[in-house]
């Protein structure tokens, strides 16, 4: 690490991926911000992300002492979107003689099915939700299943039935598939969802499916920082507002789906140095409006359906409305998006937009030209309206408690009034427009593990295996690039299960701690 | 009615399902996804009338019974149903002609689509609770007087248990005790009878009613009207949920949802008791509706169900409630299935009398 800068000039940079912009910024070592940068994302992604990599790089004296990029980016979320780029994938489901009467991908689009589905079979095994095994593992047919797929297939995706509680037939089969067809990606089950077989099953194909665009990114991104001579590490963003390192990103591609809320959110809570509050990100199309409980993301308790597909895993808690800065006055919810320094008057075009109302309610000056008077009246009223539509989201994201502030931030944040009902304040940190950006680059790694425990028998055995599932989160959190010596257990639920003859806990435990050094 | 129903009506019958469900009955999305896949792979499913059937035809009532977070996990498996068909072939000498739900509210209303799809089966229209319960002793069957005199289970891995109970109570601590055994999830028939018994036993015309509640809101401008409207319901209240206290005792999910009136309901307040289900809607110390009557929580948008643990502060939602089949409010039925069933003080009014 000798040629490494000394640690008091390093950089880093955080780059997220939104709908309209890709924002970039670069942060020091006292996490202050020291560069900002926002282009518009293009429809292929790579091209607005290299352009906002090289705005920020641009203001710095020594590009070289950046060392580290966290990139948070909708490439996964697209290309399922868009069935492109997706790998075919061999689906695996441990569960027979039960779980028949709905096979695999039963709840796909046909579309997505085809582009996606190389195979999939049932083979026997699976477990009770007591851990005893529906059947021995059917090694057999998992090997006439390998054999009569595996050419066709790019990755192998693993489903067991109640593997969030008993993991170990999952782990065998990859030891065949590793046997059989050699180093071909595999997706187990349990690494990936939480309970409930078809929405972990789609979580884990999804997954598998998405191998090759991990792998398309983390290139493309690769050959940015090595053409601009920086040798640094890189990391990708995840859902829950935490960052993995890119080899463990490249094992978990879904995972990055749903960053950038969490992103902005966390950003939110880093540049205002408030924890427990709402946020409010408005975009150009949209605003997201998220909630921050001890600094990170309130997660959603819904399915979540992705390109048609139900899943299961966790994501933040976002009620998204159709108003941004490029929505446009008398035609909501359509937006003029990244055109709005074109189209908007406050631009000297021929659209108004929710900026420009802003711009004449006062509440912000943006643009090159002043709001022509014929549109006051109307203007008005959009942003009367606007108020109407953030006041009633803010009132369904608090959850009945009006006493915490809400953070404004995002490139429309102006649009946001100065009091709102329902909040306590309306906080405007420096540098809100890229607050995305800013999450990404300070975040930490982290790693989760679900999994059922019985309460019945003796405290000390239940005690024993949550001691064991927090150390399994630990592990996971280090193999996400945390700190070994600093990673903590920063959440831990137990919700009791019911209607079970034994009594019995689904327990949650999430670890995490900043990256190591 | 229909004459059969295919793939197109899965989607309805999935939404009314769950609007009869009121607030319980489980998921519908699993049994609509096996239901779907059954009739594509084993044909369309003929819907029939009681007496459409000869007198001394078997129907065989069919439920899916366990714990609900295992039946997110543990998927039924196809072959269930054959097992106990042919159990019931053994036993009575003859097949049954007919599949009929035991409870249309919830998932195990759209989950017998497919069972009588597997065993090419016409669906009886008909069920026996019209609405979702909790406790396997809360059927029509009980309150008409059927002795259960016989239970027949089978499981994932192919294990069939026939008991023969001396009553209802012991039907249902044996059911609990082999359901465990297999994992907490099981494919059950009780009371099989034959058409003639069925009459005035089973509540008439409810996978039809199901599916045209399902089609209520298709389209419709104002959804939640249509579904009023569909159903007969009294509007409770229009408003914002603000406060949901939800414990867990004795296995049973027991709580307390308060809304708020907004619009033309603005300055009332509405409570709702839940268990499972929708069980007691109370406004100013005034009972409005109290089960056995049907209460359900819709989306005030959508006009679609939300179930009880669904429900969430914040929602914009509706309180429907509309009388129950007549069968309820008999006394054996009041003494089955009514408030004190449940745990409640009260003496049972229709809702008709006290909602307005």
């Amino acid at each position: 690490m000798s040629e490494r800068p000394d640690q008091r000039h390093r950089l880093r940079v955080g780059i997220d991926v939104g709908g309209t912009n890709t924002d970039a910024v670069v942060l020091d070592e006292t996490d202050s911000v020291v560069a900002t940068a926002k282009r518009p994302t293009s429809p292929d992604v790579t091209e607005g992300l290299r352009a906002a990599l090289d705005a920020v790089l641009a203001e710095l004296d020594d590009p070289s002492l950046v060392t580290r990029v966290m990139l948070g980016t909708t490439h996964a979320t697209n290309a399922i979107l868009e069935r492109r780029a997706l790998g075919r994938v061999a689906v695996l489901r441990l569960g027979l003689p039960a779980t028949t009467s709905v096979p695999p991908l039963s709840d796909w689009p046909a579309d997505l099915r085809d582009v996606v589905a190389a195979g999939t079979a049932i083979v026997r095994g699976g477990h009770f939700v007591d851990g005893r095994p529906i059947a021995p593992l059917d090694t057999d047919a998992v090997k006439r299943f390998l054999a009569e797929v595996g050419s066709a297939a790019d990755a192998v995706a693993v489903a067991g039935v109640f593997s969030p509680g008993s993991a170990d037939q999952e782990k065998q089969v990859a030891e065949i598939i590793r046997a059989e067809l050699g180093d071909v990606a595999v997706s187990l089950s349990h690494e990936i969802g939480s309970l409930g077989l078809l929405e972990r099953e789609n979580a884990t194909v999804l997954n598998a499916a998405l191998y090759g665009v991990a792998r398309d990114v983390t290139t493309a991104l690769q050959d940015a920082l090595d053409s601009r001579g920086l040798k640094v590490e890189t990391f990708f963003a995840q859902n829950d507002g935490t960052l993995m390192a890119v080899d463990y990103a490249a094992r978990y591609p879904v995972l990055t789906i749903g960053s950038g809320p969490a992103n902005s959110l966390r950003g939110a809570a880093y540049l205002s140095g408030v924890e427990d509050a709402i946020v409010a990100d408005v975009g150009g199309t949209s605003t997201d409006l998220g909630v921050l409980v001890g600094g990170f993301p309130r997660e959603s308790a819904a399915a979540v359906e992705i390109g048609g597909v139900t899943t299961n895993f966790r994501m933040p808690d976002i009620l998204s409305i159709a108003l941004g800065g490029g929505t446009m006055v008398g035609a909501e919810p359509r937006s003029v998006g990244y055109r709005i320094g074109r189209e908007a008057l406050v631009f000297g075009g021929p659209t108004p937009t929710m900026t420009d109302a802003a711009v004449a309610a006062g509440r912000g000056t943006v643009g090159t030209h002043g709001v022509p008077d014929q549109w006051r009246d109307r203007l008005a009223e959009a942003v009367a309206r606007a108020d109407e539509l953030v006041a009633d989201a803010v009132d369904r994201v608090a959850l009945g408690k009006a006493d915490r502030p809400l953070i404004a931030v995002g490139g429309g944040a102006l649009l946001l009034a100065g009091r709102i009902p329902g909040a306590s304040e309306v906080i405007r940190p420096r540098h809100a427009e890229v607050a995305n950006a800013v999450g990404a680059a300070i975040a930490l790694a982290s790693g989760r593990l679900e999994t059922i425990v019985p309460t019945g028998n003796g405290g000390n055995a239940r005690a024993a295996l949550i001691e064991k599932a927090k150390e399994e989160a630990a592990a996971r959190a280090v193999a996400a690039g945390a700190d070994p010596a600093s990673v903590q257990i920063v959440e831990l639920s137990e919700i009791p299960l019911s209607y079970l003859p034994e009594p019995a806990v689904r327990l949650q435990v999430k670890a995490a701690g900043p990256l190591s050094r | 009615m229909q004459a059969r129903i295919s793939t197109d009506d899965v989607p309805a019958l999935a939404r009314g399902c769950a609007v009869l469900g009121t607030g319980g009955g489980g998921d519908v999305r699993a049994g609509g996804l096996a239901a779907r896949r059954a009739i594509l792979e084993y044909g369309e499913v003929p819907l029939v009338r009681l007496d459409e059937l000869p007198e001394d035809a078997l129907v065989l009532p069919l439920s899916g019974i366990g714990a609900p977070t295992v039946s997110h996990e543990m998927i039924h498996a196809e072959d269930e149903p054959v097992r106990i068909r042919d159990e019931i072939e053994r036993i009575f000498g003859r097949p049954p002609a007919a599949v009929m739900s035991s409870e249309i509210g919830g998932g195990n209303g759209v989950a017998p689509v497919a069972w009588a799809a597997r065993l090419g089966l016409p669906l009886l229209d008909a069920d026996a609770m019209g609405r979702a319960f909790p406790e396997v002793q809360m059927v029509s069957m009980y309150v008409a007087g059927i002795p259960a005199n016989i239970v027949i289970m089978s499981d994932v891995v192919g294990n069939v248990v026939t008991i023969r109970p001396v009553d209802g109570l012991w039907s249902e601590q044996i059911a609990r005790a082999v359901c465990v055994a297999s994992g907490s999830s099981a494919l059950m028939a009780d009371y099989v009878l034959t058409a003639g018994e069925c009459r005035g036993a089973v509540i008439e015309g409810t996978v039809s009613r199901a599916i045209a509640i399902g089609r209520a809101t298709d389209g419709a401008q104002d959804p939640l009207a249509a579904l009023q409207d569909e159903l007969g319901a009294v509007r409770l209240i229009t408003g914002k949920l603000t406060d949901l206290d939800r414990r867990t005792t004795g296995g049973f999910v027991r709580g307390t949802v308060t809304i708020e009136g907004t619009g033309d309901d603005r300055g009332r307040t509405l409570g709702l008791e839940i268990q499972n289900e929708n069980l007691v809607a109370v406004e100013d110390g005034r009972v409005r509706a109290m089960v056995p009557d049907l209460i359900t929580v819709v989306d005030t948008q959508a006009a679609t169900a939300i179930q009880t643990e669904g429900l969430r502060y914040g929602q914009r939602v509706t309180v429907l409630a509309w009388p129950c089949d007549p069968l309820w409010r008999t006394p054996k039925g009041l003494e089955t299935a009514g408030p004190r069933a449940f745990g409640y003080d009260l003496d049972y009014l229709p809702v008709e009398k006290i909602a307005p």
